[in-house]
């Protein structure tokens, strides 16, 4: 055992904790609803709203991820890796900067229209379903196309060998090789951001709304904020949360093993994809993918570095607030997130179910979980008085499956290598956590505290819930100086945010990194 | 003295058995076809793998309920005998107090392993600056400090070369000996059975059998045993 006895014990205490946090708020908002007399006409239109751009957001998401994951397997160029690694960016850009860049290519003054117009040709519209699927396109496709080359490299090398000495051409090896593994990880990658965009929150409320375009994220918002009709949040609450729980049970249900096999891990041969018009076709398409992905934030930061040294006092203080409370949720994810996982590693017969707890994260919308927490907290605190603490805790809990993802599997290999040694030398307790557990999971550990950080830096959710003038966080404030169309100053706080969030998460991963021994 | 009483251990379809006595002091070569068992053996010496039926005693003591840890044994596994994080210093002073807060006297007590073992000089390197024969001095200077009554060896020298292999035993045997240590060997290598074991206990088909003399053993193998030696 790592932990032992009372490490058990304290991972059983957490998954309650974080039990009552998802299920417990749901029966508080459950109880509220009661009085409700059903859904209305616009809740069924905003939850047909809720599925409809969740699904064409996946189908397009996933449609494009396998040009550009096919793209970037065939290839090898320099910048291949920063490129990929960029690709991982906007996991931990904040939404409403994404938001920003993208009106600044999209909207009604941006790049696009611009030169619609000077073309003479009918401007388009950012708002609306379209505006929503090309921001979750945008927020999601990286993620899309990183899960579906991670197939493409799960592909032994030895099969492409096999394949270049029977003579196999592209589309060969698309039927008997890459059509197999895209058919098991493409369900996945779909399922994947469906279930992100299904609780998407902050681009429906900038780019969607009105009667044709809300989510129901969004009308549990607009029902507690402007009619505080909490018994019809509370209703679609309780909706949105079996929405999600049936989503993650069929993600749970989707995933299925290619049956490509072990290899050697020899480096990869690709000489099927070796004739010229591939490599153009890739080289457009990971140009394009480049473009879609990069020029929105270019935009950002084009008109925002320079408002940097003119921003608002209000900002500032914004920005302050944001970075202690990202930094305190990302210590409450942490001291959660931990002893979960080492006592799920550690229980072999309730392991399963500790994990199964600490993803319940994903699965919770956490507009549901702040509206609980008031329900359950009203009689006791004035909400504005709740929004940071409340923002702290949804945070971490909304943070902590990312952070298991993280730990988990270091742990497992950790007790796979050094779990007897450790055991025979009575290694245990606060003397292993000390000695022996800490040290080997600095990298995962700064790794998941870096996203933790990030993802609550950035988040506009339930903080926009509660928040008055004196708890805005810095992506609520630049929320507003969106709708007061202070665009300039709005670039310059999505600069510092954008700054912020990349500066924490590379702060504590580096930390994790440094000196950890070989 | 060790006492194997009727020990029966199930993985699975696996089934080994084991019931006899090793004298307190004896080194014991653990030989027989791989798969067979021997290492499952030592790890259900240790504490690793659970009893079916039977009990493992040390002079009069049911180790059942002992972790690991808390047994009078030390073992050595075939590899990760070292944490690659702690310099060897910390990885040795594990064996006085694992949670290596050591006073003076005992810091004094790992240098002086150190420098039994040939190391002196070297207690701030990693295992990973260290050659493989370095690395297994450190786990025996750990050994040395622990001064449990009885060790297990699960091959952890089978990675070195003859020669290296040979002096590592060697030093097994001087430690065995300052220490009054029981000793229990894995071994693939008739050749190391014969020159670090006078008794060797035969593992094949299921059973452990009593320990023999290794050198009989080895010159009248039973079929099992002539099998794997390929006679």
């Amino acid at each position: 055992m790592i932990g032992g006895r009372g490490g058990a014990l304290i991972g059983l205490g957490v998954a309650g904790l974080i039990l009552c946090l998802t299920l417990g708020t749901l029966a508080a908002v459950a109880w509220r609803a009661e009085a409700a007399s059903g859904l209305g006409p616009a809740d069924w239109a905003a939850l047909r709203f809720t599925l409809l751009q969740a699904a064409l957001s996946a189908t397009v998401s996933a449609a494009l991820a396998v040009p550009v994951a096919r793209a970037f397997a065939r290839r090898r160029f320099r910048g291949r890796g920063v490129l990929i690694a960029l690709l991982g960016a906007p996991f931990i850009l904040p939404v409403i900067v994404a938001v920003l860049g993208l009106l600044a290519v999209f909207g009604r003054s941006g790049l696009m229209n611009d030169a619609l117009r000077a073309l003479g040709l009918p401007e388009v519209s950012i708002y609306g379903l379209q505006g929503v699927l090309v921001a979750h396109v945008f927020l999601n496709l990286p993620l899309a196309t990183r899960l579906v080359l991670q197939g493409w490299a799960a592909i032994p090398a030895e099969r492409f060998r096999l394949a270049a000495s029977l003579g196999l051409g592209p589309a060969e090896v698309g039927r008997f090789l890459e059509r197999p593994m895209l058919r098991a990880v493409l369900p996945g990658a779909w399922v994947a951001v469906f279930v992100l965009c299904l609780t998407s929150f902050a681009v429906a409320l900038t780019l969607g709304g009105g009667p044709a375009a809300t989510t129901l994220e969004l009308a549990i918002y607009q029902a507690f904020r402007f009619d505080f009709d909490l018994s019809r949040a509370a209703l679609l609450a309780a909706v949105q949360f079996a929405l999600c729980l049936a989503a993650a049970g069929l993600a749970a249900g989707v995933a299925r093993p290619a049956g490509l096999g072990a290899g050697l891990d020899r480096p990869v041969d690709r000489r099927d994809a070796g004739s010229p018009w591939l490599r153009v076709q890739d080289g457009a398409v990971i140009a394009a993918a480049s473009l879609f992905l990069l020029l929105p934030l270019a935009m950002v930061l084009l008109r925002g570095v320079p408002q940097l040294g003119a921003l608002p006092g209000p900002v500032w203080e914004a920005a302050a607030r944001s970075v202690a409370v990202a930094l305190a949720s990302t210590l409450l994810c942490v001291a959660l997130a931990l002893p979960l996982a080492i006592a799920a590693v550690d229980l072999r017969r309730g392991g399963r179910w500790l994990e199964a707890a600490g993803m319940l994260g994903l699965a919770t919308s956490p507009l549901v979980l702040g509206t609980g927490l008031f329900v359950l907290l009203r009689p006791l605190v004035r909400p504005a008085d709740l929004a940071l603490p409340v923002t702290v805790l949804v945070n971490a809990v909304m943070a902590l499956p990312f952070v298991l993802r993280a730990l988990l599997p270091a742990l497992r290999d950790l007790r796979a290598g050094y779990g007897r040694l450790a055991e025979s030398l009575g290694l245990a307790g606060m003397a292993r956590l000390r000695l022996l557990t800490l040290p080997r999971l600095r990298a995962p550990l700064g790794f998941g505290a870096g996203l933790a950080a990030a993802l609550s830096m950035g988040d506009l959710g339930v903080i926009a819930l509660f928040a008055d003038q004196r708890t805005e966080t810095l992506p609520l404030q630049l929320y507003r100086l969106m709708g007061a169309y202070r665009m300039d100053a709005a670039a310059g706080a999505a600069v510092l945010l954008l700054g912020l969030s990349l500066g924490l998460f590379r702060a504590f991963d580096r930390g994790g990194r440094g000196h950890a021994g070989p | 003295m060790l006492v194997l009483d009727r020990l029966r251990i199930v993985q699975d379809d696996f089934t080994l058995t084991a019931d006899f006595t090793v004298p307190t002091g004896a080194r014991v070569a653990v030989i027989g076809p791989s798969g067979a068992g021997k290492s499952t053996l030592l790890a259900a010496v240790a504490g690793f793998v659970p009893l079916a039926a039977g009990r493992i005693l040390w002079n009069g003591q049911d180790l059942a309920p002992l972790p690991p840890g808390a047994r009078p044994l030390s073992i050595l596994f075939q590899d990760q005998n070292l944490f690659p994080h702690l310099t060897v210093t910390r990885n040795i002073g594990l064996g006085l107090r694992p949670d290596l807060r050591l006073d003076r006297a005992q810091q004094a007590r790992v240098a002086a392993a150190l420098e039994r073992v040939g190391l002196a000089g070297l207690g701030a390197r990693l295992p990973a600056q260290l050659s493989g024969g370095q690395q297994g001095r450190v786990a025996l200077a750990r050994v040395l400090l622990r001064a449990r009554p009885l060790l297990l060896l699960d091959e952890p020298f089978a990675a070195l070369g003859p020669a290296l292999k040979a002096e590592m035993l060697d030093l097994v045997a001087e430690i065995a000996a300052e220490t009054g240590s029981t000793v229990l060997m894995v071994s693939h290598e008739p050749a190391d059975a014969r020159r670090f074991a006078p008794l060797s206990v035969l593992v094949a088909e299921g059973r452990a059998a009593p320990p023999a003399p290794t050198a009989a053993l080895l010159d009248n193998p039973p079929p099992a045993l002539a099998a794997y030696l390929g006679r």
